[in-house]
């Protein structure tokens, strides 16, 4: 690259107390929360002018899986627990916990994932595709975003744990940085999910 | 950041020949200098070049347009007609489905991939890290990830006119729910917006990092040049306002490809045929979303062309900026303000008086920050010592343009005369005259002040004046007819402005209007010819050709890989000019007490 030296990238700056990087995370979340709040108030307008919610009838809880999502609930919540784990362990110059905290965060997305296949599934073989009605409407494309989001995140998540780690060796200050934006980010990410659950499957 | 072995003070009279620019001693390899580069300036020079070759794009769409509106149904000139192809222009006629494709692609072009990537993609990357002092962006790599994301949505994009059905039809404003049921080349647009959004979320976060972290030594926040101050309110806007509209785009995608009906009520009939979807959906929402972002889009437009305005004129008139301090303030407030005013592009849905009344108050409120600013600038003319500079030039025609665009739009602004200017070609000619004898004036302004920054060469001072005398009378014959044709009733997005009867009575100014645009079209070789010409033959200069006070004017022009030579060092505040007992006219911030 260049060698050009760009000032604040490990050390916080004197004033606002942070690093370029995480500053500039907050900012990607800032805009991240206009990107879901556009879509969670276009979700209320929706609702709001329906006659009848889910239109077909019936209770949301009832249409869409509980259960499954009550357990996908618990596992992202680990996993931003385990993601937490692996930042410590960086805080405490351990690079072999850090990967296993970091194996597990990755693991759990993929639970994640799976579970939300099998949901996906079920509702095509239904034959409840988006274009049933807007409930299926709101329900896939919202998910499916936040889907998007936690595929960003194992994707980030993977660099940190193979190549990305190579940096641990020249300077780990910088690499623990990076490690506690990615976490910023899924734990942003798990939010969201906080979120879509109870509104989603249970209002 | 390595430093020049040379004793250097920053100050001017130095001949510096930084022909190769790396400072590191290696030559990087050409494609990794100029086309997958992550030095700012090369950037911003790639940005403001895309942005310009887009600007003339757009501008020939509407010459072509204006062939229709000027004499409709009537075969255009044999060569055009044969160049645009038999499709399109069937007999050398405009086709109506062509027209609505030159339409919507021209307000596209215009503001997301000309006007925002040149006053933001390009002024704001190659001045701003100048400006603060700073020898790069903070994310280097991020900057070229802009870069190369923004490339691939123009050319998507461009594609729309290649596909079954041709380009985007619905208006730059997409409203469904005509643009869900659009042919393919809507979907195209979508898919184009996306990474267009994408990338300029990236560049915002770029900025705003880069000037809250990234400035030098002694450079506080009022010490910051009012163009700084201007981006750092434009990035956020871009931060928080276009993620809405990436979800209407996602939205308005699902609706296309997935069959959902986010924007399709039920039982909508289309050609006698009732469409066979789910329906429930809201066309409202998009324009809510769209609007929300559009609003504060219109502030990206004009932001960063007061930014330029300020900067040249505090040059330009010898003399520091009147309230400085007033003008940062007055920005940082229509930045909010902008964002709650995005309903006045709506008096007509029927949204009720309450709401209406809300968004008619806040749009009132939002004209006193405007006019706040426009006040500064005309105050600061006075008692100058005035230099007529090109730059100069179309900085002081900035201020009764944009003066006329934003008083334009005080009717609108108010439903009462709302109802009746909605749609017509008096809204076409207010927000013109905003952003194209206003803001684009501006980007020129900064194209002719910022070139021998750029390039360490001037451009022709003549051919300089001859482009703004031209451009300025040809642009009104151009905008100030259609509020005449507004006010007469005439609608925009006419295919054929005769088909009803008020029209015909203001028709001899649709062709004044064509005249004037074409006459604006061949103002701009111009600039054409002195932007290439002066590459080679323009004269050459040192760092401060302008005798300005602001840090880009400490680099060696044009700066090299890392900027400046030394530490910049920040003493003063930005614009101190004609400082009593000083032997020169100007006081660079940069240079210390006594020097």
């Amino acid at each position: 690259m260049s060698d050009t030296v760009i000032p604040y990238m490990v050390k916080p700056h004197p004033v606002t107390g942070i690093p370029n990087g995480k500053f500039a995370i907050w900012l990607f979340l800032a805009s991240e929360v206009m990107l879901f709040g556009a879509l969670f108030s276009s979700y209320v307008l929706i609702r709001t002018g329906a006659p009848h919610w889910p239109p077909e009838g019936g209770l949301s809880s009832e249409i869409l899986d509980v259960p499954k999502a009550t357990f996908n609930t618990a596992v992202l919540i680990t996993s931003s627990i385990t993601m937490v784990l692996a930042w410590a362990s960086c805080k405490m110059k351990n690079l072999p916990k850090f990967k296993m905290w970091m194996a597990i965060t990755i693991a759990l997305s993929f639970v994640f994932l799976v579970v939300k296949y099998f949901e996906y599934a079920h509702k095509f073989e239904l034959g409840h595709t988006p274009a049933h009605d807007n409930f299926y409407a709101i329900y896939f494309t919202m998910t499916g975003l936040h889907g998007v989001h936690i595929i960003g995140g194992i994707i980030v998540n993977f660099y940190l744990l193979t190549f990305g780690s190579k940096l641990w060796k020249t300077d780990p200050e910088h690499f623990t940085n990076r490690v506690e934006n990615a976490g910023l980010y899924w734990h942003f990410v798990d939010l969201v999910w906080i979120f879509l659950f109870p509104s989603l499957y249970l209002l | 950041m390595s430093v020049d072995t040379h004793a250097h003070t920053n100050g001017n009279g130095h001949a510096h020949d930084h022909g190769d620019r790396g400072h590191g001693g290696h030559e990087l390899p050409f494609w990794k200098k100029y086309i997958f580069s992550v030095d700012h300036k090369v950037i911003g020079i790639q940005y403001t070049v895309t942005a310009l070759v887009f600007l003339l794009f757009g501008f020939c769409l509407m010459m072509l347009m204006r062939w229709q509106l000027a004499y409709p149904g009537q075969p255009a000139p044999a060569l055009i007609a044969k160049l645009i192809g038999e499709n399109a222009m069937p007999g050398g006629v405009m086709a109506p489905e062509f027209y609505n494709q030159l339409g919507a692609m021209h307000g596209t072009i215009m503001v997301f991939l000309g006007v925002v990537p040149l006053a933001v993609g390009g002024f704001g990357n190659f001045v701003m890290p100048l400006q603060i002092g700073a020898p790069d962006m903070a994310f280097p790599r991020l900057n070229l990830a802009s870069y190369w994301i923004f490339l691939p949505g123009c050319i998507l994009m461009m594609c729309g006119f290649f596909v079954q059905g041709g380009a985007a039809q619905s208006g730059w404003t997409s409203y469904p729910p005509l643009s869900d049921i659009a042919t393919t080349g809507q979907t195209v647009w979508l898919l184009a917006m996306v990474l267009i959004i994408t990338s300029s979320l990236l560049g915002s976060i770029n900025f705003i990092v880069t000037i809250v972290q990234m400035r030098a030594k002694g450079l506080t926040f009022w010490r910051l040049p009012f163009f700084v101050h201007a981006q750092l309110v434009t990035s956020f806007l871009l931060l928080l306002a276009f993620p809405p509209l990436e979800a209407a785009s996602v939205l308005q995608l699902m609706d296309r490809v997935a069959g959902t009906s986010f924007f399709l009520p039920s039982g909508l009939v289309i050609s006698g045929e009732q469409l066979k979807v789910a329906g429930g959906g809201s066309p409202l929402l998009w324009q809510h979303l769209f609007w929300f972002l559009a609003h504060p889009e219109v502030y990206v437009l004009i932001l960063p062309a007061l930014g330029i305005v300020t900067e040249v004129m505090a040059n330009n008139t010898r003399k520091p900026i009147w309230g400085y301090r007033l003008l940062v303030y007055s920005v940082i407030f229509l930045g909010f303000m902008s964002f709650v005013v995005w309903a006045h592009h709506m008096f007509m849905t029927g949204m009720g008086t309450t709401m209406s009344t809300f968004f008619q108050t806040t749009t009132m409120i939002i004209s006193i920050p405007s006019v706040v600013i426009v006040t500064c600038l005309i105050m600061s003319l006075y008692g100058g010592n005035i230099r007529f500079t090109t730059p100069m030039l179309f900085a002081t025609a900035f201020l009764p343009m944009f003066a006329i665009g934003g008083l334009t739009g005080l009717p609108l602004g108010l439903t009462a005369s709302d109802i009746y200017l909605h749609d017509t070609f008096y809204v076409i000619g207010h927000f013109h005259y905003v952003v194209a004898p206003g803001t684009l004036f501006a980007l020129f302004a900064g194209v002719y002040y910022w070139y021998p920054k750029a390039t360490g060469r001037q451009m022709n001072p003549t051919l300089g004046k001859l482009h703004f005398w031209c451009s300025f009378v040809a642009i009104n014959f151009v905008f100030m007819p259609m509020f005449f044709q507004g006010m007469a009733g005439l609608s925009r997005r006419l295919y054929d402005p005769t088909v009803y009867m008020h029209g015909r009575g203001v028709q001899p100014l649709n062709v004044v209007i064509s005249m004037g645009a074409w006459a604006l079209g061949a103002s701009q070789i111009f600039f054409i010819i002195n932007f290439f010409m002066s590459l080679k033959t323009g004269e050459k200069v040192l760092e401060n050709p302008w005798n300005a006070t602001t840090l880009e004017w400490a680099a060696p022009s044009p700066p090299g890989h890392g900027n400046f030579l030394t530490e910049p060092v920040v003493y003063r505040e930005p614009y101190e000019y004609s400082v009593p007992g000083h032997a020169t006219d100007y006081s660079p911030q940069f240079v210390a007490e006594g020097n």
